[in-house]
């Protein structure tokens, strides 16, 4: 049983934990994720370590709801466990000194984003960050992401904060306007905006490092749910990723393996939005 | 010379049409009075074949003639001199092609049911409270870790455990078992008596540590630091795919997936579990071995209106269980023999929707013995489909490797043992099952996790490798 000491609710579901696993924060390094899984029925969830205290032996978790685990994960507190902790899996981030970087985060991927910025930091780079969201009340850690960066850019699709703008577009302003400058990109996000960055790059010729999260069950290589085709071949994000080098990476593929257990998705919320309901009604 | 009853004593088992709407084990298995009367058929030789057939050279006349005289208790004290987890290989070895190939009676008539006598007695223990305890040695003071609590995990740390040393398991699923809970279904292996089997296992002072993924969370040199021998059990889990176009459309599993969802995760049971599983009306399953008997039966029990297999070789060259494929056949799997896939169709949403295949027929044998198929020119159709499982085989993760450097695995990551020893390239490691073989049967691996066991004992007591 691994036990939630911290909770804190960073934006509307979105939400941050701080779990006791030792195992995992002794050998925890930016770039890495972890599988955990609530209680006995529930299925095992891929989510990115967000921060790690190897002496606390706590990791930082953070989420969205967007599917029923996730949403009955959000109803746990403090005091509360989840039963499986696994990890530190995937391969960690080649942190080195490139130069001047850019690390983009987009919506909940601000939190994977986070470690691997500080990370290039320490390693003694130039940082600099953009972050992201569909509207202001979405962001969270600016404070944290402008103590690991240089140069941090704010920007909401619809302006309600920072500026008006996907991330793709400061983005380009930098390639364009400081050309050569620019040693290394990652970028974490939705698919979709992973996507557009690769895009965006190719271009310029300036690498750019996605970090996927795909469909999975055990994470240590041995399902292949998570399988994406990368580098000309078919990969498994779990043992060969997390990273991947954005431009090779099929993503029509994998926006649609993303889709394949949607009806499945509803019919879970559905069911479990029913039986949380005569819960309440229950315990009213 | 006893009277010679030529043919099986048949076991009971649910009725085709029923079983295939439910998950509840196939076979009911012997009764008493079933099991003496197949034990009697065995003529008692002088000179028995059958040990020999056996991986681990269970004393089958012996049990079986014990089995005769309705003296169960001894009987299956017997079989656990040699195999510590019989009620599993009573279900999932290929008896056929082991101890009953070689059964003389089998030379004129049926050879003797050796398998069902087997999983009957370990079911009577069973039903007769707790399995016992037996005594352990004094504590060593020597502490051993085991990778992975499959069937090669479990024997080695049983048999350790019983000489006095200090066992830890370490399991990377949240649940011990290995392929026993992941791969092998339920109407096949109740999980209970894998429960049993790992509780047995506890109760012997083996500690077990679940979430703990070898190579990532500590890696083996680490381990080595606070254990004097390490066990090298963690199976052969990376599923093969075979490099067709369309592999990667939506309804494409691997067959380790699919039964992983089924099985471990009990995706058979959603919404009630979280897990989702493709509940595919026309369902193929691409190989001949027991996977694949598994997941096309899965697929059939989870709704699948028609399910498929397709195997490139005839029914002859099958390697599963031949149980298994009567009991496929019954159920009413549809058999594409001869059947080479050549490609997966998807529709515009990438979803599959149909599998080209390829007619092949049978040339010269090829290494393996078995005939090798030739493809014919021009022979290409269709199969609709909107679910596809590849089970063609696989091979040992590459997490462990990668990060020692100095064990020895050949090209495809299986561990270099010494067949003898159990004994790896890296000092104090030990390796057994299918992660040193690639990918074989249950009982092979208990026997490599027998033989490194009293190896590991010898190093841990001379010091010496």
């Amino acid at each position: 049983m691994y036990r939630i000491i911290e909770k804190q609710d960073l934006a509307p579901a979105i939400k941050l934990m701080v779990v006791e696993a030792p195992h995992v924060a002794r050998k925890a390094r930016a770039g890495q994720f972890v599988i955990v899984r609530i209680d006995e029925p529930g299925e095992r969830i891929p989510l990115t370590i967000a921060d790690h205290d190897a002496e606390q032996g706590t990791v930082t978790l953070i989420f969205q709801e967007v599917g029923k685990s996730t949403m009955q994960m959000g109803t746990l507190a403090v005091g509360d466990s989840l039963i499986t902790v696994a990890g530190p899996l995937g391969h960690p981030t080649g942190i080195a000194a490139y130069g001047t970087v850019v690390c983009i985060g987009g919506g909940v991927g601000i939190a994977p984003v986070f470690p691997i910025a500080r990370a290039l930091k320490e390693a003694g780079n130039r940082v600099v960050s953009i972050i992201g969201a569909r509207s202001g009340d979405l962001l969270f850690w600016e404070e944290r992401m402008r103590s690991a960066s240089d140069e941090l850019i704010v920007c909401t699709d619809d302006g309600s904060y920072g500026r008006k703008a996907l991330v793709t577009e400061p983005l380009r302003e930098i390639l364009e306007q400081r050309p050569g400058e620019i040693a290394h990109i990652w970028a974490i996000g939705p698919g979709v905006m992973m996507k557009f960055v690769s895009r965006t790059t190719q271009p310029f010729g300036v690498p750019t490092t996605v970090s996927l999260n795909t469909v999975m069950i055990d994470g240590t290589g041995m399902c292949g749910g998570c399988r994406v085709v990368a580098n000309g071949g078919a990969q498994f994000v779990c043992v060969d990723g997390p990273e991947f080098d954005g431009w090779q990476v099929d993503w029509d593929l994998l926006l649609s393996r993303l889709q394949y257990y949607r009806p499945q998705e509803q019919e879970a919320i559905a069911a479990w939005q029913r039986g949380s309901c005569h819960a309440e009604e229950a315990t009213a | 010379m006893p009277k010679i009853i030529p043919t099986r004593t048949p076991m009971a088992e649910q009725p085709p049409a029923e079983r295939v709407r439910n998950f509840d084990e196939v076979p009911f298995g012997y009764t008493p009075a079933e099991a003496v009367a197949e034990a009697e058929r065995c003529l008692l030789c002088k000179r028995p074949t059958c040990i020999d057939g056996c991986p681990v050279h269970i004393n089958i006349v012996g049990f079986l003639e014990l089995t005769a005289k309705g003296e169960f208790r001894a009987a299956i004290n017997l079989i656990k001199e040699s195999d510590a987890l019989p009620a599993i290989t009573g279900r999932v070895c290929p008896q056929e092609a082991q101890c009953e190939k070689v059964c003389v009676m089998a030379r004129k008539y049926e050879p003797v049911a050796i398998g069902r006598v087997e999983r009957f007695l370990a079911d009577w223990e069973a039903s007769q409270g707790d399995l016992s305890v037996p005594d352990l040695a004094p504590p060593s003071g020597k502490k051993v870790a085991v990778v992975g609590a499959g069937p090669a995990g479990l024997t080695v740390a049983a048999d350790l455990a019983r000489l006095g040393h200090q066992v830890t398991m370490f399991e990377a699923l949240h649940e011990a078992g290995g392929v026993l809970v992941y791969g092998i279904p339920e109407f096949r292996l109740p999980k209970t008596i894998v429960q049993r089997e790992v509780n047995y296992v506890c109760s012997l002072g083996v500690s077990l540590v679940r979430d703990f993924v070898v190579g990532m969370t500590a890696t083996l040199d680490e381990l080595l630091e606070d254990y004097q021998a390490v066990f090298l059990g963690s199976g052969a889990g990376l599923p093969w795919f075979l490099d067709i176009p369309g592999e990667n459309l939506s309804g494409v599993y691997s067959a380790n997936e699919y039964l992983t969802r089924s099985n471990l995760m009990k995706a058979y049971r959603f919404p009630e579990y979280d897990t989702p599983i493709a509940r595919g009306r026309r369902v193929i399953t691409i190989g001949g071995g027991n996977v694949a008997m598994d997941a096309c039966r899965t697929a059939l029990r989870l709704g699948a209106e028609e399910s498929i297999v397709v195997y490139r070789r005839s029914r002859d060259e099958m390697p599963a269980r031949l149980e298994e494929i009567h009991h496929a056949e019954q159920e009413g799997i549809q058999f594409n023999y001869l059947t080479t896939p050549l490609a997966i169709l998807g529709d515009d949403r990438g979803q599959v929707t149909e599998l080209e295949c390829l007619r092949n027929e049978l040339g010269e044998p090829d290494a393996s013995g078995r005939r090798r198929p030739v493809a014919i020119p021009g022979s290409n159709f269709r199969i609709p489909a909107d679910t596809v499982i590849m089970a063609i085989g696989q091979s040992p993760s590459p997490l462990i490797p990668r990060t020692t450097a100095d064990l020895t695995t050949k090209r495809d990551g299986v561990v270099v043992i010494d067949e003898a020893t159990g004994k790896t390239s890296k000092q104090g490691v030990f390796a057994g099952g299918d992660v040193a073989t690639g990918g074989a049967t249950v009982i092979l691996a208990m026997g490599q996790g027998r033989t490194a066991a009293s190896a590991i004992d010898e190093y841990l007591k001379t010091g010496v490798w």
